[in-house]
């Protein structure tokens, strides 16, 4: 038996193929959309899984220090290394900026890193060249997507940090990729105030008669010096050995040592849940919207491709072609319109993802739900076309 | 006819059904999971590294002084100015005097009193001697003329009592000179202690140096031991480097550093650790040393610059070296992903001692002639297939 369907698809396959190319295009738009909404929950994600951290202890009552501001003096981590089960406890500073590049500027997450090795919270995972951060300062590890090279110049602040490494994905919450400078350069680039206002300090404190008393000679430096310090951090990244209890050490850090401390969970909660909430939900309210319009265009295609030839069917059925042969062709016409709309969607949005400035990821389990939505879709769309195919009048074959 | 129409239109549905097919094979295999990761690799090498030691720290006089009046007072003048060389001795600063010198002016005339009075103490102890002598004739010439009852009893007995009070008149005179000139010592202890505060109240310079400060003008009232002026001995500059106490081991006396100031850019000068401090700043976590130029730059550099130190650690003996980008750390063990046979296996690595060009030495762990991953374009998970490549901006892209 020949395949009518098959028999009429390479009828007028032009058409046919073009159609699909058409809505794969929008298939892909859709599938893109996805993307965007996963890349933004991986951002999150890859933050704190590029941190190496199992617990984040923060200023008292905060939500720190991604979501919120939070400082906390650069000696707490000392106490925290006494509590039994903690293996590393190291301090890290974010600070999101524009960072100075040529002429332009990039907009990047400044991480302050704590000196050590590999081991140590807050170091880049990996890198994609150069080296790790050797000296103690004014060494910088940039993500690729700032633009940076090896060997260029970075300025933040006052000072100046020489691209030793490259590594990907590095990524702040919004998407924005990191630069990692050791952490006494970023308490300074953080804390420190612009040498204007430092100036301004000094005479402001000068005038002060209070510090600044004729019987008491270096009162006044003492003063001076005590403000331009600047001993605090914006989290301690904290990392469990294994077999201890997470949520207990954290509960004993936030019960003895007055700080708030987040679990991996909980912080996963605060960034996805909170951080990202609105702007996912206006990407889902998007990608809704896409669904219902490609199921609806799918709809309208199978429905007038099918009117199209309403006069063959109309003979079909007068040579006495069963219906269930008839809806069968309908049917399969519509799957395979699908599949090439499909196909088609997931080549698009394979080649487009990378051209977008914030990451898009095309997971395999949205690519399979999609492909299934697909077919179930045109499945659906078809049914409406083959009623009409069904309802058809043989006598219009030979009528007007 | 019909034939060829079919075979072309099937041709035409190929050539476009083929590709797409291609491209979508294409997509499947090289994004998402199944996709192999770029990366680069290297063997690792047998070699000695020089571990190094970058600390940063400040332009500092080895020997400063801080020169100020030791009693409360008033600057009078100042006679030098920032950056002048002055030599050990020289007048810096004056302090007012106020009241010294007229204080000075009253002891002189004290002294002079005192004299005056020597003089008359000396001349009332000559009248008191010719008063005695006198007396002691009379009362001899009375004592013979008694012998033969030439005068009565009481003429003599009043010439040896006058004899008596011109001894006693003679000796009070006596005293009254000792006392006149111990009046007189005093006045001129006094006078020397007003001179010796009065040159108190100049400061001079201690050594051979250059004033660093000037910190009051005349007029200006300083408490006892408050700075005038600040002065460093411009030959002793050193740095006082700190060094992360994470990074700091080996630092010890006599090892050879690379100076860089922050205002010379990428030049660096040659010095040397001069000590390295017994106290530790427990604040910062940081050691602290000094160390020394060995030529001092000209011209000098300002006192409190900026300054990084690289101190450069002896060769260690060769042992396989991989570079620190490769040693990653995976469930909380550190190891690298060694490449066999096209898939990588993590295998925990311990690390030696490291150089500030980013090599680690491999302790246990690799072998020589390993190959590595060393870098990725993504993070690597034991299932990880991966393509080595050789160019870098491949994992870039």
């Amino acid at each position: 038996m020949i395949s009518l369907a098959g028999r009429d698809i390479l009828h007028s396959w032009g058409k046919f193929v073009f159609t699909g190319i058409g809505l794969g295009l929008l298939i892909g738009v859709t599938f893109t959309m996805a993307g965007v909404y996963r890349g933004m929950v991986d951002d999150g994600k890859v933050l704190l899984d590029n941190s190496g951290a199992d617990m984040w202890v923060v200023q008292q009552k905060t939500l720190g220090p991604y979501a919120e501001s939070s400082n906390i003096n650069d000696d707490v981590y000392r106490m925290i290394l006494t509590i039994p089960g903690v293996e590393r406890a190291a301090n890290a500073t974010y600070l999101t900026m524009q960072v100075r590049k040529g002429d332009t500027d990039v907009r990047a997450m400044v991480v302050g890193v704590a000196t050590g090795d590999i081991r140590t919270p807050g170091w880049p995972p990996f890198l994609a060249a150069g080296r790790q951060i050797t000296r103690g300062h004014y060494e910088a590890v940039a993500d690729a997507a700032t633009g940076f090279a090896l060997g260029d110049t970075i300025a933040i602040r006052r000072n100046r940090y020489t691209v030793v490494g490259l590594t990907r994905r590095a990524v702040s919450s919004s998407g924005d990729p990191m630069v990692f400078i050791p952490l006494k350069d970023a308490q300074e680039a953080q804390f420190i105030k612009d040498n204007d206002s430092i100036v301004r300090q000094r005479r402001r404190t000068a005038e002060n008669s209070d510090f600044n008393r004729p019987g008491v000679p270096g009162l006044l430096d003492a003063v001076i010096a005590s403000q331009n310090s600047n001993p605090y951090v914006n989290a301690v990244l904290v990392r469990i050995r294994p077999g201890y209890d997470p949520e207990r050490i954290a509960a004993d850090i936030a019960r003895w040592k007055r700080l708030t401390v987040y679990t991996r969970p909980q912080m996963e909660e605060i960034l996805v849940g909170k951080l990202i909430a609105t702007s996912a939900k206006q990407i889902g309210m998007f990608l809704a919207i896409l669904a219902i319009v490609s199921a609806a265009i799918v709809a309208f295609i199978i429905y007038t491709l099918t009117m199209d030839k309403i006069r063959e069917i109309a003979v079909l059925k007068l040579i006495g072609t069963r219906n269930r042969t008839i809806a069968s062709m309908i049917l399969q016409q519509a799957v395979v319109l699908g599949l090439i709309g499909f196909v088609v969607g997931k080549i698009t949005a394979t080649f487009a993802a990378p051209l977008f400035p914030k990451f898009v990821l095309l997971l395999s389990e949205d690519t399979m739900i999609g492909l299934v939505a697909i077919i179930v879709i045109c499945a659906l769309a078809s049914v409406v076309a083959i009623r009409m195919a069904l309802k058809v009048d043989p006598a219009e074959a030979i009528g007007g | 006819m019909k034939l060829p129409l079919l075979r072309r239109r099937t041709l035409i549905l190929l050539a476009v059904a083929i590709p797409i097919a291609a491209l979508f094979g294409y997509v499947v295999l090289r994004s998402g999971p199944l996709a192999p990761v770029a990366v680069m690799t290297a063997h690792v090498e047998s070699r000695s590294i020089s571990p190094a030691l970058f600390g940063i720290g400040t332009v500092e006089a080895r020997f400063s002084y801080k020169i100020g009046p030791t009693i409360a007072g008033r600057i009078s003048k100042i006679l030098v100015d920032v950056g002048e060389k002055v030599r050990a001795g020289q007048v810096l600063a004056e302090m007012d005097p106020v009241d010294l010198n007229e204080r000075i002016a009253a002891l002189d005339a004290a002294i002079r009193r005192a004299e005056a009075s020597i003089k008359a103490a000396e001349a009332q102890v000559d009248d008191a001697m010719a008063r005695k002598d006198y007396a002691q004739t009379q009362a001899k010439r009375y004592e013979q003329l008694w012998k033969t009852r030439s005068v009565s009893e009481v003429a003599i007995e009043t010439k040896r009592q006058d004899s008596q009070v011109a001894f006693a008149t003679l000796a009070a005179a006596h005293s009254n000179l000792v006392a006149a000139q111990q009046d007189l010592q005093r006045n001129q202890a006094d006078r020397d202690g007003l001179i010796k505060q009065r040159e108190n109240l100049v400061l001079c310079a201690p050594v051979d140096g250059v004033i660093a400060a000037r910190n009051a003008e005349p007029g200006t009232t300083m408490v006892a031991g408050q700075a005038v002026i600040d002065m460093i001995d411009p030959n002793n500059l050193w740095i006082n480097a700190r060094f992360d106490q994470i990074a700091a081991m080996g630092l010890r006396k006599g090892l050879s550093a690379q100076i860089m100031l922050r205002s010379r850019g990428r030049t660096s000068i040659p010095g040397r650790v001069f000590r390295v401090e017994v106290l530790a700043d427990s604040v910062t976590e940081e050691n602290l040393a000094k160390v020394g130029f060995g030529v001092l730059p000209d011209p000098l550099p300002p006192i409190g610059e900026l300054a990084e130190a690289t101190i450069v650690l002896p060769e260690l003996p060769a042992t396989p070296a991989i570079p620190n980008a490769a040693v990653q750390n995976v469930g909380g063990k550190v190891g690298v992903w060694k490449v066999g046979g096209g898939k990588v296996e993590f295998v925990p690595v311990h690390t030696g001692a490291s150089d500030l060009d980013g090599t680690v030495q491999i302790v246990k762990g690799l072998q020589v002639g390993d190959e590595i991953v060393v870098y990725s374009a993504s993070r690597l998970a034991g299932t990880s297939r991966i393509r080595v490549t050789g160019d870098p901006a491949e994992l870039l892209k």
